[in-house]
């Protein structure tokens, strides 16, 4: 089938602003955005400029707006989008290039989170590993899941709205260690929470549970640390 | 020459083995990884089905039986004593991970849960034993995502997005290496005392791959060009499960939950192949059944693919009849709940891709290229070895995919590649940075980066004759057709010939985007050439190796040659040309035998 795709562009060198500029492709309903991208920059456009490495959904490297929906573009297939494709970058961060935006401040969001397991409690003595029932390591197993990909983040309103917000993709770094039964460092996360950019800038859009690419409930996982601060229990 | 940083130690790449590398690293010496990706995109994170050790958390299990299995799914090509220390130092490292915070999967009782994969056995009744210590289907994921964590702990630093473009030497010793920033385009050279190289493996030489797209053989490739050898480049790992068409990676787990392959007649073939552990025997061998299956008319609909099926009815049915246990006795049950909760990104897959409902639904699949066994050659504490006599070159050091110690032989089993990882990954660190303490600078040669700043102009100012993507898709297509499962004298012969004049060719390319900013064109061009010399050195090696063994399976030679090819086989570049020499496979405890699953 032939597909028309729309592609943002924007080279810093050259450009004062950014542009669309739209292709016209034979495209299988089975291809991925991914494969798409692929081969505009290999048979029409080579400068076209986008970051990708797994292309099945697990490096977190080609997160997008396809269609005005943040989604990962090697996770998406024509079919399900259809023969009019729209490809952005992320919303709210800085472009570099194309639809490569800028990641140093989501990254460091995310290391505002203490992202590592805290236990400063002796091992068990026989050096073997510390127990958790399944019950405790299913209570923190979806936040597990994600993939830093920022597809969350970038969907949020208050984060469009707030460069300086942590953002939904750091919370969900907070719960995979404040819900982890062998950790320690719940009571320091959550003062960091607490703070001005903290969850207190959640307004419950669900923008960030659609954009998900791991299905991942972020807004309930926010939800979550929200009764910790109120409560002061980990439930 | 500018940006000239100096530090201790450098790491190259920022998978498991990079990660593990740093961080061991950097607790004695000034240290800085360097990364062509965000350390968390790295590949580690794709692998799904777990890390092996005889931690005995179900069922009894000995580092020993773990050592056996490896030794013969190596099909006897591994090096005994890596391997001896590889499955000693496994139950520490995976509770080293599980210290740091890795969330494996709990037993009923609390401790890190294990599943059974292809090849991993009890070795005194045969049966298939519970070595692969899991986080559901996403180990490796949990695997990248602590070492990074733990990295952050400790204040380990990062030149994200830098691509490593080449390695220097000053008086026979490692002195640097060149490197260019994305952002910017900026060639960087990086003055160490010691280099680990970790750059992972080079699937992306094949047109159906489970790799990702960084799998360029970038580490490889750098070294092979400044004289260091590659080893057992012959040996490719085509995985059995691959999602048909797509290459993407179905675990082996799903087999070890009970998964049965099923082929176009609706019989269930593996019982042929492996009469004893049937649908669990070992990649290359289940690779091979398939192959057979389809070439003998029984693929689906006539079509290049078989079924793996994982619903609930079909894998009880065949559990009962198997005998299959739980560990407590009782009768093995799957529900689909189990399948949801143990495989969810392996259900996601299907769905999202093929439209497929694996609980309900029979998986397509074929066979992909999966995993490097060859590489740069070294000894168990990461230091590359250059020929049959042990010489190292003071500095340098590989470890992971990229590395081959030899722990995997000619066939790697399954999960034996994240324990390849962590072990070798903190050795190489630790030695590197030993290495840096006691050691002097190098001079840094003046023009350290000149070679680099050449070969990139080359691909600037090309004739514009030859477009890369083309090119790079004629030689995944010929790679894998002519150099894949099964192989033979006449398809290798012309692989090579063909490989030598896409060489050839690859000089005419011209990369249109002038910019520096992000040049991804002119980086892909480069990884191409990588690629190419890297795809030179597998179809070289694949074609001199007379038998069959493990992943290298011929036809006119099907059978395994102890007499004449129990050795690695070394490729080292010397004015140009490609030559090709031996080094004897240590053996301590087990005498090759017959390979019989």
């Amino acid at each position: 089938m032939e597909v028309t795709v729309k592609i943002f562009r924007y080279n810093p060198e050259k450009d004062a602003r950014g542009n669309y500029v739209t292709y016209k492709i034979e495209a299988e309903p089975t291809d991925r955005i991914l494969d798409v991208l692929e081969h505009i920059k290999g048979k029409t456009d080579g400068a076209l400029s986008f970051r990708r490495s797994c292309a099945h959904g697990v490096c977190g490297s080609d997160a997008m707006r396809i269609n005005g929906r943040n989604r990962l573009a090697c996770k998406v297939l024509v079919r399900d989008v259809g023969a009019n494709i729209t490809i952005e970058p992320l919303l709210g961060m800085k472009v570099k290039k194309d639809l490569i935006v800028d990641m140093e401040p989501f990254f460091n969001n995310y290391k505002k989170m203490t992202p590592y397991l805290v236990n400063n409690s002796p091992l068990p003595a026989d050096g073997r590993e510390r127990l958790q029932s399944p019950e405790q390591r299913a209570r923190f197993d979806e936040s597990t899941k994600c993939i830093l990909c920022a597809a969350c983040t970038t969907s949020c309103p208050s984060f469009w709205a707030n460069d300086e917000y942590f953002g939904p993709a750091a919370f969900v770094t907070a719960h995979r260690f404040i819900f982890d039964s062998r950790d320690e460092g719940a009571s320091q996360r959550l003062m960091v929470l607490a703070e001005t950019d903290g969850t207190v800038r959640c307004h419950t859009a669900y923008n960030c549970t659609d954009a998900c690419p791991r299905e991942i409930h972020i807004t309930q996982a926010i939800g979550d640390l929200k009764m910790a601060m109120v409560t002061g229990k980990l439930e | 020459m500018a940006n000239v940083h100096q530090f201790e130690v450098i790491v190259v790449g920022a998978g498991g083995a990079g990660l593990m590398a740093g961080l061991y690293a950097s607790k004695s010496a000034q240290t800085a990884v360097i990364s062509k990706l965000y350390p968390t995109r790295s590949h580690t994170g794709a692998a799904q089905g777990g890390i092996s050790a005889a931690l005995g958390n179900y069922e009894e299990d000995k580092p020993e039986w773990h050592m056996y299995d490896t030794v013969k799914g190596s099909d006897y090509l591994g090096d005994q004593d890596a391997i001896e220390f590889m499955c000693n130092e496994a139950i520490d490292a995976v509770l080293e991970l599980e210290h740091m915070g890795l969330p494996f999967d709990r037993t009923p009782d609390g401790r890190i849960s294990q599943r059974p994969f292809g090849g991993h056995t009890n070795v005194e009744t045969g049966k298939p034993v519970r070595r692969a210590a899991h986080a559901a289907d996403r180990t490796g994921h949990m695997i990248l995502q602590t070492l990074y964590q733990q990295c952050i702990k400790s204040n380990v630093t990062f030149f994200d997005e830098y691509q490593v473009v080449d390695f220097i030497m000053a008086d026979g010793k490692a002195s640097g290496i060149v490197a260019i920033e994305l952002a910017t385009g900026e060639m960087h050279t990086f003055h160490a005392k010691s280099i680990v190289f970790a750059t992972g493996g080079h699937g992306r030489i094949f047109e159906v791959t489970s790799n990702a797209y960084a799998y360029t053989g970038d580490g490889a490739a750098i070294l092979y060009r400044r004289g260091i050898p590659l080893e057992d480049m012959e040996f490719f790992q085509f995985h059995p499960t691959g999602i048909y068409k797509l290459g993407i990676l179905i675990t082996e787990g799903v087999r070890g939950e009970g998964g049965v392959w099923i082929n176009g007649k609706g019989e269930r073939f593996m019982p042929k192949y492996a009469p004893h552990v049937k649908d669990l025997a070992s990649r290359d061998v289940v690779s091979r059944a398939i192959i057979t299956e389809i070439k003998e008319g029984r693929g689906v609909d006539g079509k290049n693919y078989v079924y793996l099926d994982i619903r609930p009815e079909t894998v009880n049915k065949f559990a009962k009849e198997d005998g299959r246990t739980n560990p407590d006795g009782s009768p093995y049950n799957l529900t689909a709940e189990t399948v949801l909760k143990k495989i969810p990104d392996i259900i996601d897959f299907c769905r999202v891709y093929l439209g497929v409902d694996p609980v309900t639904q029979m998986m397509p699949i074929q066979p992909t290229a999966h995993y490097t066994m060859g590489g740069i050659p070294t000894n168990k504490f990461g230091e590359v070895v250059v020929d049959d006599k042990g010489t190292t070159i003071p500095g340098l050091y590989a470890a992971g995919e990229c590395a081959c110690v030899s722990v995997h032989g000619a066939n790697r089993l399954g999960t034996n590649s994240r324990l390849d990882i962590v072990v070798f990954g903190k050795h190489a660190g630790l030695k590197a940075a030993e290495y840096a303490k006691s050691a002097q600078w190098t001079n840094l040669p003046g023009d350290a980066d000149s070679a680099a700043r050449s070969d990139f102009e080359a691909l600037r100012n090309g004739s514009g004759k030859v477009n890369a993507y083309d090119l790079s898709n004629e030689m995944k297509e010929v790679m894998f057709r002519e150099v894949g499962i099964y192989r033979t004298e006449k398809d290798m012969q012309s692989a090579l010939e063909k490989v030598r004049e896409m060489q050839t060719r690859y000089k005419e390319i011209r990369v249109s985007d002038t910019g520096k900013i992000f040049n991804t064109e002119l980086l892909n061009a480069w990884e191409l050439g990588n690629m190419l010399a890297v795809a030179e050195v597998v179809a070289l090696s694949a074609l001199n190796r007379k038998e069959s063994r493990g992943g290298h399976s011929r036809e006119d030679y099907p059978e395994r040659d102890d007499a004449n090819w129990l050795k690695h086989s070394l490729v080292t570049r010397k004015n140009g040309k490609a030559e090709i020499s031996y080094k004897p496979v240590v053996i301590t405890k087990y005498q090759p035998k017959a390979r019989v699953y």
